[in-house]
């Protein structure tokens, strides 16, 4: 038995203006798919607050080793060897212990193994491209890949995706349901991507680069880089309201 | 000056982009032998307590065109009206019930969840809600997940006392958050754009 409750309270309001908006043309994909109406709101209820959880046992031994886990036996994914290691905190900076932590990406040439990538790049045939991992008690994460390519894409005649991984995360509540990209620092790109730029603060950006960590390294194995996370916080319940039928 | 309140901002989002499927549903893209079976493709068994139904889903973008790749997770109650979550403090959940789902759709756009009927659940000021599925929905060309909640075409009663479905200030706007029944199946379709564009929450 741990001596702590699970905390149950509302989630702090979203900062939409932090956000990339809905509407964002630069990134032409947005102009038919984005809402045009206000969304509603209202108090977080049971259906917001609570989530599914997963657990280690879920986990199979490469399933955080993309390099490994779609290599035949004895051959491994071409390219840069990374780890990825950081740590999911809320905003309140508390660590988010025990969450799904999923993500994917193209392989170092930039290539996605998806019929409907069309890259020139080829496929790397030790290479899927998908890993996850549930965060420690401390919010910890961490996974070895390879780093992505940059690749061209279909929005403007000449525009390139900077090198990125896409991470989609799980925390104790639906609603903090996140997906996002981290990127690499000292790429140039990055500033030049329209789906970087749909965010409106260089701030809120400097968030999805990772840190070049050279104490972090596996020495003659892998360089790595630092991502941490940080999920919606919430309301302690300390002085909460009773909540009837609660 | 005040103390300084320690407060970090969320990480921003991104889109899921074009091939969400590799990262969350690899076996429905031809990506096999990493996971034994996609997360969230069951969420029943046969010793489920509920209704089962079938729910299926369509997205339609602001051209009227069915979006195909986009990616819908669902988060709802069991029979009884209680989520399968440490951080529910009701009671304890049917453990034959996972509450959560995700699926990609199939090549005419259909998102299909074997799932059973929720019960009802409380509001904070512990008036009961009408059965919902909550819906979280990702996709390229969506740069922050889409939420909102699907309720069920025959709940008239339910739904009319429903704290949020009431309070909706545009009253025509209800329907579009209401799946009709048809045998077991109930079908929902959600627009993004348009006359018709379904409801979405900042919650």
């Amino acid at each position: 038995m741990k001596n702590t409750k699970p905390e149950t309270g509302g989630f702090f309001q979203r900062d939409r203006t932090w956000h990339p908006p809905a509407f964002a043309p630069g990134y032409k994909s947005t102009v038919v798919r984005s809402p045009q109406k206000a969304p509603v709101s209202f108090a977080n209820t049971v259906s917001e607050i609570t989530g599914p959880v997963f657990g280690h046992e879920m986990l199979g031994e490469l399933d955080n080793d993309l390099t490994l886990n779609f290599a035949k036996p004895g051959e491994s994914a071409i390219g840069p060897r990374i780890i990825v290691y950081g740590k999911v905190l809320d905003e309140r900076a508390r660590p988010v212990p025990n969450v799904l932590v999923e993500f994917w990406q193209a392989n170092a040439g930039g290539r996605y193994r998806h019929k409907k990538d069309g890259y020139l790049a080829p496929l790397d045939p030790n290479f899927g491209g998908c890993g996850r991992t549930i965060t420690d008690e401390d919010g910890n994460y961490s996974f070895r890949t390879v780093q992505p390519g940059a690749y061209p894409w279909p929005n403007g005649p000449n525009e390139w995706r900077p090198a990125h991984i896409h991470f989609a995360i799980f925390g104790h509540g639906f609603v903090q349901r996140l997906i996002t990209q981290m990127y690499f620092e000292g790429d140039p790109m990055i500033w030049q991507c329209p789906i970087v730029r749909t965010i409106p603060s260089r701030e809120a950006i400097e968030g999805l680069i990772a840190a070049l960590d050279m104490q972090s390294t596996l020495p003659m194995d892998a360089r790595a880089y630092k991502f941490d996370i940080v999920l919606r916080g919430r309301r302690s319940t300390m002085f909460e309201n009773k909540l009837e039928g609660n | 000056m005040a103390q300084p309140l320690i407060r970090l901002k969320e990480t921003a989002s991104q889109t899921a982009g074009p091939y969400v499927h590799i990262g969350l549903t690899p076996n429905a893209c031809e990506i096999s032998g990493v996971y034994p079976e996609d997360l969230g493709i069951s969420m029943v068994n046969e010793k489920t307590r509920g209704e089962r139904i079938t729910v299926k889903m369509r997205l339609i973008d602001g051209a009227n065109a069915i979006v195909k790749d986009a990616l819908i997770e669902i988060w709802q109650a069991d029979a009884d009206g209680l989520h399968n979550s440490p951080s529910e403090m009701r009671g304890s959940a049917d453990p034959n019930f996972t509450g959560w789902g995700r699926q990609a759709s199939d090549e005419n756009g259909v998102f299909t969840f074997e799932t059973i009927k929720p019960g009802r659940t409380p509001f904070p000021d512990g008036r009961f809600q009408a059965p919902h599925i909550s819906l979280w929905i990702v996709a390229r060309g969506i740069n922050l997940g889409l939420q909102t909640r699907m309720y069920f075409g025959d709940e008239e009663a339910a739904n009319a006392e429903d704290p949020i479905l009431t309070r909706l200030e545009h009253q025509n706007r209800v329907p579009t958050l209401i799946a009709p029944r048809s045998g077991d199946t109930y079908s929902f379709d959600i627009y993004l754009q348009g006359d018709r564009e379904t409801v979405f929450f900042d919650i």
